[in-house]
């Protein structure tokens, strides 16, 4: 269980996080969705104790993270940026850590062979690539056999495989009765791995709902209609009130109207339609439509983000 | 990755409660004290730093003392007088002077390196509380220099009095001298955790390196520009002057501080100095 209460963040004049609250439920997997620079890791960070809040109130299983007599047990992390001594390797990393709460060599070994990088254990971790960064990181995590997971970007780097992997396991995770926090700035990662999302932009809640009805509620219904005599089903569609866009090669966009409904008047009127597919429009757009006006770096000239 | 590695998160078929109350018991300082010891000996600057140590302080004090062994008959009547006064520490006094340097770099390191690498964030999840990790760490670090500082000491001490002989004959029997040999290895912890303390309140490797050696090696020329007596206390105080007294057999003529007076001076700098690097740890976002 996270609750956020309130949680207010400044970076001198600028605020990363406002007025922020929300609660993370055990047994499921809640993403946390924004896009980048929306105050995702600022708020990961505050409820961590990494970071003090300006303003509000972090608790992880009703208590601030600080008052955790023995936090890797309760809670694993995943933060965004490296938090590994490059000098050091990847099994003496876990150790020290290990050793601070009293977990013995043997858990450190098992979650290592967990994450997958029992060959490159003993190596240091600088020359480690992103992914297998990405590894230990959650190899740090899992020490500890944490109830409460808090992940930053953890599909990260990974290559697909891994993001399978690291889908599968948050699934599991959560599905043996843990809380599982993930943010992601990538719409359909999240909406292929989470159940319930919590949308930030700009710091502040734009949703805290599941992300069925997230994508139900974001993503417009539409109808791909297809007839050799496009011209006067389009007549028909909008004379009963729907939107048509004519896509060319005798395909419509239909809009504001339910398939059924299309097939009955294109059948009243004697039209024929070769095609009759109702879609929904692609969630990444609907997630950028939403969060358009909270994108913290625009891209001006149309590119492409990058982090 | 192969589904085998994906295999149990969980140690065993612990089905925990949603919401369990933390039922562990807080590290005990122990732990911490071998989590710092994990880390200090399992980076390769610590190796280095400390290899560097030994091979500065003892190459440094047999260069020297052997070169004033040689010129011996050359010298003015005073220098040598001023060496046969307290020999033990013109031998320390000359290895230490760049061999210090290693432990000035070692201590910074230790603590600002977690910060450069990001593993301060790591360190910080695990001890939230903060303070204990970063006494546990000077605890651990200046125990392994005062252990390292006061072997160095000791062969430094044999070296440089060996390399004497009858000239300027000096044994750790002599008044004060087996205080001074000790005191070459407290210098030295107390030096480590002076860097330490600055790395914690500067977070930054290169900038606190250049800050403890600002410190110890240009302030103390600079403060005795200062006209007068004025210059003399100023650089009386100063952390390793100060600090540095403890090496010597006893206090020589011009010592404003006797060797545990300036020792404890030096040791009012560093308490300082820690006082600070733990408040801002605790005030500071990590």
């Amino acid at each position: 269980m996270i609750e956020a209460e309130n949680l207010t963040k400044r970076y001198g004049d600028k605020t990363a996080v406002d007025d922020l609250s929300f609660t993370v439920v055990p047994g499921r997997v809640t993403g946390f969705l924004g896009p980048n620079g929306a105050g995702k890791s600022t708020t990961m960070r505050l409820l961590l104790g990494l970071d003090r809040p300006h303003r509000g109130d972090a608790r992880i299983c009703g208590v601030h993270y600080g008052q955790l007599p023995a936090p890797l047990r309760v809670v694993g992390a995943l933060l965004e940026a490296r938090a590994v001594h490059t000098g050091r390797s990847a099994y003496n990393h876990l150790l020290c850590l290990a050793q601070t709460q009293g977990i013995g060599k043997k858990r450190v070994d098992e979650v290592v062979e967990l994450v997958g990088l029992t060959g490159a254990a003993r190596k240091r971790a600088g020359g480690f690539s992103l992914g297998m960064g990405q590894r230990l990181g959650i190899a740090a995590a899992l020490l500890g056999d944490p109830s409460v997971l808090i992940l930053d970007e953890p599909v990260n780097g990974l290559d697909p495989e891994g993001i399978v992997w690291i889908r599968t396991l948050m699934q599991r995770l959560a599905a043996e009765g843990r809380t599982v926090f993930v943010s992601s700035h990538l719409m359909n990662e999240m909406a292929v791995t989470a159940e319930h999302l919590i949308v930030i932009g700009r710091g502040r809640l734009i949703a805290d709902c599941s992300t069925e009805e997230f994508i139900e509620r974001s993503t417009e219904k539409m109808v791909i209609v297809r007839s050799p005599d496009v011209e006067r089903l389009t007549g028909v569609l909008v004379g009963e009130g729907a939107k048509v866009s004519p896509d060319g090669d005798g395909t419509l966009t239909v809009t504001h109207m339910e398939a059924p409904r299309v097939g009955e008047l294109a059948a009243a009127e004697g039209v024929v339609l070769h095609e009759l597919t109702p879609k929904r429009g692609s969630l990444e757009a609907a997630f950028m439509e939403l969060t358009r006006d909270s994108v913290e770096y625009g891209a001006g000239a149309g590119t492409e983000e990058t982090r | 990755m192969s589904p085998a590695t994906t295999g149990a998160a969980t140690s065993g078929a612990d089905a925990r409660p949603a919401q369990a109350p933390p039922a562990y018991s807080r590290p005990g300082f122990g732990r911490l004290m071998l989590a710092e010891w994990t880390k200090i000996r399992t980076v390769r600057s610590t190796l280095w730093s400390l290899i560097l140590l030994f091979l500065l302080v003892l190459g440094f004090t047999a260069l020297f003392v052997g070169l004033t062994v040689a010129q011996w008959d050359d010298m003015k009547p005073e220098d040598q007088a001023s060496i046969t006064a307290d020999p033990v520490s013109f031998i320390l006094g000359s290895g230490f002077f760049l061999g210090q340097l290693t432990i000035c770099v070692l201590g910074v390191l230790i603590i600002a390196s977690e910060y450069s690498t990001g593993m301060i964030r790591a360190s910080l999840l695990a001890v939230p509380r903060r303070l204990p990790m970063l006494w546990a760490k000077a605890t651990v670090f200046g125990l392994v220099v005062l252990v390292l500082g006061v072997v160095v000491s000791f062969v430094s001490f044999f070296i440089g009095a060996a390399l004497f002989g009858d000239k300027a004959s000096v044994s750790l029997g002599d008044d004060g001298v087996l205080r001074a040999v000790i005191g070459g290895g407290l210098y030295l912890a107390m030096l480590g955790l002076f860097a330490l303390a600055v790395g914690a309140i500067v977070r930054h490797p290169a900038g606190g390196i250049t800050g403890v050696i600002g410190f110890v090696l240009v302030l103390a020329p600079l403060a005795s520009l200062l006209p007068g007596s004025i210059g003399e206390h100023v650089h009386a105080y100063l952390p390793s002057e100060a600090g540095y007294l403890i090496s010597k057999a006893h206090q020589g003529e011009d010592d404003i501080l006797s060797p545990w007076e300036g020792y404890g001076v030096f040791a009012l700098w560093t308490a300082a100095l820690l006082g600070i690097a733990s408040v801002l740890l605790k005030r500071r976002d990590a």
